[in-house]
């Protein structure tokens, strides 16, 4: 974790209200992890105060990519960047997905639900280059909600797009295509990040069939670094449930400790 | 070359490298911060509040930003006493500077058990008595709303401890000097201040309250001259040094609360906007004092002129 206050801001890309960032940062793009996050510092003056919370998108030698949907003031002012602004950056922030040489081989369902795909890609390359056979299911209520399809087509994942109001792809929740494939053929992991209820929904059917499922949670953040206690969410541990960090303990948790409340 | 200038501070109780400790609340347990930064460069850090069980704290949303603030309502979940002293404070007692426990109890009984069984325990420099934390009961109530209660508190916390005590007053209150007299009568050692302030969030289109917990308590540079004056006002009326915080994000801040009247500050909110600000506003004002040819910090203490 280090805070690389000189990032550089390589290239922009946006659809609508997503944004992709290209971000110089060899620091945090070496050691980033996939379902790490970064706080991101958006103003040089108190106002926005707060770093905001992104998980990383891609990693490689040279830096990172973040993808996100403009939600607030925060994101957009992060909006505005362009090629060649500063930033600053602190992480890689955090517990990410398991990604374990057992998958060999084995079949990988990555599941996103609208800005919540920008984890899964970074996750998906690191599969791939160890063998899993992966499959992703990307949802959102239209198609501008799916900005990323074209994305991840060229990195040759298989992909399944579904839209709420079936303005491109299956017609219908992103959990319901899920739901039809694992009918068809199950799957020996699921990875997940989206809106709460899409993941209780993946996560019931996750228990239900028996497969093992690694879920994503948001939250708003004061510090990423588990000093500020404001970012829990409810999770079971040895002792039974407690209010727990997302940004130390998580943000990724196996599904079966995620209390879920939607 | 010229000399530096010289940082230390001396509280009569307490010897410090420099003015400038880390905010209890803002600094988990310390350790969080190592990563980011030497700790042994602080004038010291205060732990985050301990009860003597351990807590679990409000549910979420915990956390809703303000104009250059932010409202909290963590409602002091923590560890506990025992599991501190048994698995961070022997971490910590490695680090050069000095670790000062927060000290919550959900009656008086409670903060004296908190600190008989600190008492038994090596490495801690000081305690910060968290009377004014406004997110566990109802309407923010607290101890330090009150000044009866505050004597009667602080005077059983300092018969059972050898130790230095600080008292943490509440801003939420119409005169701030009357709570530090109480504090000061009752033999506290300083007091700190300010907590945060009271506050509220309403999201319009839902018509809920922002926090779970409906209020929360507002700190960052938003409060930063409100908390000025408190210090001001309570340095000018107790003869007990003043740790003065709120909102401070930079050495210039933080010398603002020095002139004002400050022995020493607490930086909060800032740690969680740069990890390691608290050493870079040991870093500026050290530069200040370099650039200004004050030989030693502590002669700027409430060095403030009448306007």
């Amino acid at each position: 974790m280090t805070i690389d206050r000189n990032a550089r801001i390589q290239d922009v890309k946006s659809w609508g209200d997503y944004y992709l960032l290209t971000i110089d940062s060899p620091a945090v793009g070496r050691t980033a992890q996939p379902g790490q996050f970064v706080m991101v510092k958006v103003a040089d003056t108190p106002f926005p105060l707060l770093r905001r919370p992104l998980s990383i998108h891609d990693a490689r030698e040279s830096g990172i990519e973040l993808f996100f949907k403009v939600a607030g003031l925060g994101t957009e002012i992060l909006a505005r960047k362009k090629a060649g602004d500063a930033i600053d950056i602190l992480g890689p922030l955090g517990k990410g997905y398991t990604v374990s040489p057992d998958l060999k081989g084995k079949k990988a369902h990555l599941v996103g639900g609208g800005r919540g795909i920008a984890p899964l890609f970074f996750l998906g390359r690191a599969l791939q280059i160890l063998g899993a056979r992966v499959t992703v299911f990307y949802g959102g209520r239209c198609q501008a909600d799916v900005p990323l399809r074209h994305r991840f087509e060229a990195a040759a994942f298989p992909l399944l797009c579904s839209t709420d109001d079936g303005s491109f792809g299956f017609a219908g929740l992103v959990t319901e295509l899920l739901g039809r494939e694992l009918g068809v053929s199950p799957a020996d992991m699921l990875y997940v990040c989206g809106p709460d209820p899409m993941m209780s929904a993946v996560a019931r059917m996750a228990r239900e069939s028996g497969i093992p499922g690694e879920f994503s949670l948001e939250s708003m953040m004061g510090c990423g670094i588990g000093a500020c206690w404001g970012c829990v969410r409810r999770v079971r541990n040895e002792s039974g449930d407690g209010w727990v960090k997302i940004c130390e303990e998580g943000p990724v948790f196996p599904g079966d400790r995620i209390v879920w409340t939607e | 070359m010229t000399s530096m200038a010289d940082l230390t501070i001396d509280l009569g109780f307490l010897r410090l490298k420099n003015p400038v400790l880390a905010a209890s609340g803002t600094f988990g347990y310390g350790l969080e911060f190592e990563p980011y930064m030497g700790l042994e460069k602080l004038g010291g850090f205060v732990v985050k509040g301990l009860y003597y069980n351990p807590r679990e704290g409000n549910p979420p949303p915990r956390l809703v930003e303000a104009p250059s603030g932010l409202i909290n309502a963590i409602g002091l979940q923590g560890v506990g006493v025992k599991a501190f002293a048994e698995k961070t404070l022997p971490r910590l007692r490695a680090i050069d500077t000095a670790v000062i426990v927060n000290v919550c109890g959900s009656d008086d009984d409670e903060y004296v058990a908190v600190v008989e069984f600190l008492e038994r325990q090596e490495g801690i420099a000081a305690y910060e008595l968290n009377i004014s934390c406004p997110n566990v009961k109802k309407e923010g109530l607290c101890t330090a709303l009150f000044p009866e209660p505050t004597h009667h508190l602080v005077k059983r916390v300092k018969s059972v401890s050898r130790r230095p005590v600080i008292t943490k007053l509440s801003p939420n209150v119409t005169n701030i000097v009357e709570i530090a007299r109480a504090a000061e009568e009752a033999g506290t050692d300083a007091v700190s201040l300010v907590n945060t302030f009271l506050a509220m969030a309403v999201d319009i289109e839902t018509r809920r309250p922002r926090l779970a917990n409906t209020f929360g308590g507002l700190s960052g540079p938003a409060i930063r001259p409100l908390a000025v004056r408190m210090v001001y006002q309570v340095a000018s009326g107790v003869k007990v040094p003043v740790i003065g915080m709120g909102g401070i994000m930079t050495g210039a801040d933080a010398l603002e609360f020095l002139v004002a009247g400050a022995s020493a500050v607490e930086v909060g909110t800032a740690n969680f906007v740069d990890p390691d600000a608290a050493v870079r506003i040991v870093r500026e004002i050290g530069d200040w004092c370099n650039g200004h040819g004050v030989a030693r910090v502590r002669d700027l203490v409430g060095t403030v002129k009448a306007a």
